[in-house]
């Protein structure tokens, strides 16, 4: 295992914020643009796919920009769990960028041109943070994502947008700076360092209540990653184009958000620390509460998006959940649905936004007999259902799986209960919305009345297509990101 | 009782410029009038020169011109005591203090005639109603 | 031998007079010599500054005379920093705010020029200055001038706010030369270098300590640390553009300045600290004065008051750093007047781009400003995102210092104080970010109708797009600033 100082990913952040000025001076010619975006997306992804073999061979890719003060330094550590999620964001990135043209065209809607600059950063941060070798590395790039996203929420400008995008900040910007910046400062504080390192940086300087503290402070700090109760600027910001919701609100941002927790978790505290304090257990209390709640509450929301969120709220924690496990399988199968879960909720996002471009309706109630009319958008809806339940032939199953085994390997048989009571819960909010859209009684017709079939346009169909089918491959080869988590966490 | 008399009394020149401050200061701040704030203003400084001024002041002591012949033989034939001469510096230090505060009371007063021919007066509880009809 | 101290403080003093003489022939005559000017004393305090950092302290001998007789300038790494700081936002401000200038008060541009030289001469003599006399008579010459030009402002209210300020400066000026009488009673010299040296056989006596106090309380009053703010809010926002500017990000930094140079210098840090017990009381005031006026800012409706009590909140930033007692809260201090500098002049330079499209800057005035100023916009969206404390701009690095000393010296009342005060700054920010975006309000959101871009002249743009590279400049070389001008100086 060795360090290999490389710009690449210094070259994978900046293709998408050099070519923000590109974008900005074309925004007469949306032709252009597009195209730019394309290339950057392409060009972005070809670095970070250009990395994995050394991270596959066990190596590190580092790069140290500026040196801040000893031990928190601007820098780049590309290591197996930054690579996976890199991955997951740069190559969605791509069917996104396509997926938005059909969509911010088929709307017409306004400021594209700061639309897409905005998505430029947005992402830019978020392989930023992937790549990031400490915690104020992190933590900036953190922050980058937080106000990237806000003209994003507050795109339509008008009175919701802009109360959604107070409540959004309030949660995100409120929370990283009350809560983890303190504890941030007080880590530099006894230890000197904030460098991840699987060991943990406080060697035995960490008092049990202290510890406890800086726990809860990062956890629900992370605000992006919707612990209860800082979870309502998650179904606030799904005021947003369907773009950002499907990118940022189900891939990006939250994850970005869930990374950190787990890069704390496993970088700054160290598993052992958190196994020797009982910290595990406390954390996947919190999850599990905010699974429960969460998926219950998705059960009453009739508008899709919505309804998506809470679900989103409720696989996050996931996630951590398994990440809390502290066991092997269980870090694997949580770290796993990252990816996953990626594929699964962008596909249902991607059939939100068709359905709504197409036919304009936003509520369940609204889509009964939909699935005659939009038959692709609805097998990819069930195949995205299917793989947010967690059940085969999608890279789901895979992680849930993995994390009903975590459970028993750490001997937590009363959380398992919550992992399989949860799965009911997702199968009944999702399924009947496939079921109602194939062969239920449409409002305004019989049931058995021929409909010509109406897909949404090709640039939102065919995404969608790609992130399902996608998530069905996940399932035949999950290979090579297992290898990663393995290598990143060290199991 | 007698000895915080006696301390008075051995610094009087600290006791008369503390007197002198507070006056001003007083009139600064209790005044209604802008002028006599103005007024209260250059007491308060002037109290402040006359505290540097009697530092430099000494028992006996003759203004710091060394005696002595025209030629200059003389003042060094003979042994120079600085407890014979008053010190100067602070003397020369307040020449500026007092260009400052002359510079100052001047461009107050002149933002005084402002104020003035604006709104007709120089009280302050009618300047502060007329700004807050504005 | 070389004159560049003396001529870093010559140059805008020759070109006042200059000034003065050439408005008879031309009027805008005045304008160029005091440009030319302080591009002089700019170049000279660059010059300055490499030396100092490669061969040490430079001990200027006015006309020769050897202190503690004659007067030195005294040049360190500190007053260096400081040198060049004031020197190139005064040739800035004169190229941005011209227009300003010629828009507020055009039959008086001569006498404003003249004035303003004059006070740039009192800020760079106060900082380089090695004798405490003179630092009173710069300190006089910096308030009277800045009397003057704050007359000139707001044609009712402005004498009125001149005035008190005035009463107030003339208070806090005479308390120190106060402080200073009791020194020279107490030491016999004004130097000082000489003062420290002797003042350190006496630390006991009631006199010294007497000095100390006047000295301190009259450069509180100066730089308006809370309760003795009150006449700043209206002095700076009356005051003209032009001079609000340079006021602002300077004035009550040079104070600061002061203030560390005599704690530092003069009094030592072992007589302050060791000798003395006001360090917890004076963090305590820190602390109220942070909060006091982050909430007062809270409370104002005009973007201009908004900004005078954010200056007011940071100034308890730099007094309660300062009184930590340790080096990290000193070296946040210090790391502070450099980035408050920049982050107000920047807030200044955009606000007074608005005052001179707009004429006001309450906040109705503020409607649609995104779309109509976009340039300018981005600059105060940086400004404020450093005055929140976001990385990786300079406000988050002086902010990290502070509090890393606020936890070594176990004031965690201070590290909360500065959380709270970013958290506040967070909503005033985005509040008037939420005016300048969502309104003038519409119902629906899309509205396609393009806002023409009315920009600020360029004039006015350049120097706002150099500060904002200066603000993240000086964010990510925060590590070599600290480690190449500040931790020598402390040490």
């Amino acid at each position: 295992m060795e360090s290999i100082i490389s710009y690449r990913p210094l070259l994978a952040v900046l293709v998408p914020l050099l070519v923000i000025p590109v974008l900005m001076s074309s925004s007469r010619r949306p032709n252009v643009r597009e195209a730019w975006v394309f290339a950057s997306g392409v060009i972005m992804f070809g670095l970070v796919v250009s990395m994995t073999p050394v991270i596959l061979a066990g190596n590190h890719i580092e790069l140290t920009l500026f040196r801040l003060m000893p031990g928190a330094d601007i820098a780049f550590r590309v290591d197996g769990l930054g690579m996976l999620f890199a991955l997951v964001a740069s190559s969605l990135y791509i069917v996104t960028s396509l997926y938005s043209i059909g969509y911010m065209r088929g709307l017409k809607e306004h400021a594209q041109t700061r639309f897409v600059s905005f998505f430029a950063l947005a992402i830019a941060s978020t392989i930023g943070a992937a790549f990031s070798a400490n915690l104020v590395t992190l933590y900036l790039f953190y922050e980058m994502l937080s106000l990237a996203t806000y003209p994003l929420v507050a795109h339509h400008e008008d009175a919701l947008s802009r109360v959604s995008a107070r409540r959004y900040l309030t949660f995100i910007l409120g929370t990283s700076i009350g809560l983890v910046l303190p504890a941030m400062i007080y880590c530099y504080h006894i230890t000197g360092t904030l460098e991840f390192t699987t060991a943990g940086i406080f060697a035995g300087q960490l008092s049990k209540p202290a510890a406890v503290v800086l726990v809860l402070l990062f956890v629900f700090g992370f605000a992006k990653a919707g612990i209860m109760p800082f979870h309502s600027w998650l179904p606030a910001a799904m005021v947003a184009p369907t773009p950002v919701s499907a990118l940022l609100h189900a891939v990006a941002v939250v994850k970005v958000g869930v990374f950190s927790i787990v890069r704390v978790m496993t970088g700054i505290f160290g598993v052992d620390l958190l196994g020797s304090y009982n910290l595990g257990t406390l954390v996947m209390v919190i999850a599990s509460i905010t699974i429960l709640v969460s998926s219950c509450i998705a059960l009453s929301q009739d508008e899709l998006k919505r309804r998506l969120a809470f679900s989103t709220i409720s696989q996050l924690s996931y996630i951590i959940f398994g990440v809390a496990l502290l066991s092997p399988m269980g870090q694997l199968g949580g770290v796993i649905h990252i990816l996953m879960h990626a594929f699964g909720k962008i596909t249902l996002f991607f059939c939100a936004g068709a359905i709504f471009v197409a036919t304009g309706k936003k509520y369940i109630s609204q889509m009964k007999g939909l699935g005659r009319q939009m038959p692709v958008t609805f097998a990819a809806f069930f195949i995205g259902s299917l793989g947010v339940i967690g059940l085969p032939p999608t890279g789901g199953f895979y992680s849930k799986w993995n994390l009903i085994l975590g459970t028993l390997e750490a001997g937590q048989t009363v959380f398992m209960a919550v992992l399989l009571i949860s799965s009911f819960l997702n199968a009944f909010y999702f399924l009947p919305i496939v079921f109602q859209g194939f062969f239920g009684k449409p409002d305004d017709g019989p049931l058995d009345a021929p409909v010509a079939m109406q897909e949404a346009n090709l640039c939102l169909v065919v995404p969608l297509a790609i992130t399902a089918l996608a998530s069905i491959a996940l399932f035949f080869f999950p290979q090579m990101f297992v290898d990663l988590i393995v290598l990143g966490l060290n199991l | 009782m007698s000895e915080l008399l006696a301390l008075i009394v051995a610094k009087y020149n600290f006791w008369l410029y503390i007197i002198l401050m507070m006056i001003g200061l007083y009139a600064m701040i209790a005044k209604n009038n802008l002028m006599k704030k103005l007024v209260g203003m250059n007491i308060f400084q002037t109290a402040i020169i006359l505290f540097y001024v009697s530092i430099g002041y000494k028992h006996g002591a003759t203004l710091p011109i060394i005696q002595g012949d025209p030629g200059g033989h003389g003042a060094h034939d003979a042994v120079i005591h600085a407890a014979d001469y008053i010190n100067p510096v602070p003397h020369v230090l307040m020449l500026t203090a007092i260009v400052v505060s002359v510079a100052t009371f001047g461009v107050a007063m002149a933002l005084c005639v402002r104020v003035y021919r604006r709104y007709q007066t120089l009280e302050e509880d009618e300047l502060r109603i007329r700004l807050s009809e504005k | 031998m070389n004159h560049m101290p003396a001529i870093i403080v010559l140059a805008p003093l020759l070109g006042a007079f200059f000034s003065g003489l050439a408005a008879w022939i031309q009027k805008p005559l005045s304008y160029y010599i005091a440009l030319v000017s302080t591009a002089v004393s700019s170049v000279a305090a660059v010059g300055v500054l490499k030396q100092v950092l490669t061969a040490g302290t430079w001990q200027y001998r006015m006309a020769g005379w050897a202190p503690p007789i004659g007067i030195e300038l005294r040049v360190d790494l500190l007053n260096a920093m400081v040198l060049v700081l004031i020197s190139a936002i005064a040739f800035m401000n004169l190229v941005a705010s011209v227009r300003s200038v010629d828009q507020e008060i055009p039959d008086r541009s001569p006498s404003f020029y003249v004035m303003y030289q004059l006070f740039v001469v009192g800020l760079l003599g106060v900082t380089a200055t090695g004798d405490l006399f003179n630092l009173y008579v710069l300190i006089e010459i910096t308030s009277l001038t800045s009397y003057t030009m704050i007359a000139l402002g707001d044609i009712d209210r402005a004498h009125l706010a001149a005035l008190n300020y005035i009463f107030i400066g003339v208070i806090g000026a005479s308390f120190y030369l106060l402080g200073v009488g009791y020194l020279y009673i107490t030491t016999g010299s004004l130097n000082m270098a000489d003062v420290a040296v002797i003042l350190k056989g006496i630390h006991g006596s009631t006199a010294v300590l007497t000095a100390f106090v006047l000295c301190i309380l009259g450069v509180w009053i100066k730089m308006a640390l809370f309760p003795l703010h009150v006449w700043l809010p209206n002095a700076y926002s009356f005051a003209p553009v032009g001079f609000a500017r340079v006021v602002a990000p300077l004035m009550t930094k040079v104070m600061v300045y002061v203030m560390i140079r005599l704690m530092v210098t003069v009094f030592g840090l072992d007589y302050v600290f060791n000798t003395l017990h006001l360090a917890e009381i004076v963090v305590w005031m820190g602390v109220i004065a942070i909060l006091a006026g982050a909430f007062m800012a809270l409370f104002q409706t005009d973007l201009k008051k908004m900004l005078a009590y954010i200056i007011v909140c940071e100034i308890g930033y730099m007094v309660g750093g300062a009184w930590l007692g340790n080096t990290l809260g000193m070296t946040g201090a210090i790391l502070h007047i450099l980035n408050d500098a920049l982050m107000t002049f920047a807030l200044f330079l955009a606000l007074g781009n608005i005052i001179y499209l707009r004429k006001q800057a309450a906040f109705p005035n503020l409607q649609g400003l995104f779309a109509a100023m976009p340039w300018t916009m981005a600059g105060l969206v940086l400004a404020g995102l450093s005055i929140i404390g976001v990385p990786p701009t300079c406000g988050f690095f002086s902010k990290w210092y502070l509090v890393l000393g606020a936890f070594e010296a176990g004031a965690y009342h201070f590290a909360a104080a500065l959380i709270i005060s970013s958290l506040v700054c967070a909503v005033l920010f985005f509040k008037v970010f939420e005016i300048c975006f969502f309104e003038p309000v519409t119902d629906t959101h899309d509205h396609h109708g393009t806002v023409p871009i009315t920009e600020a002249p360029v004039s006015m743009l350049v120097p706002l797009g150099l500060v904002s590279v200066a603000i993240v400049g000086a964010g990510v070389y925060a590590g070599t600033i600290v480690n190449t001008l500040i931790l020598p100086f402390l040490h």
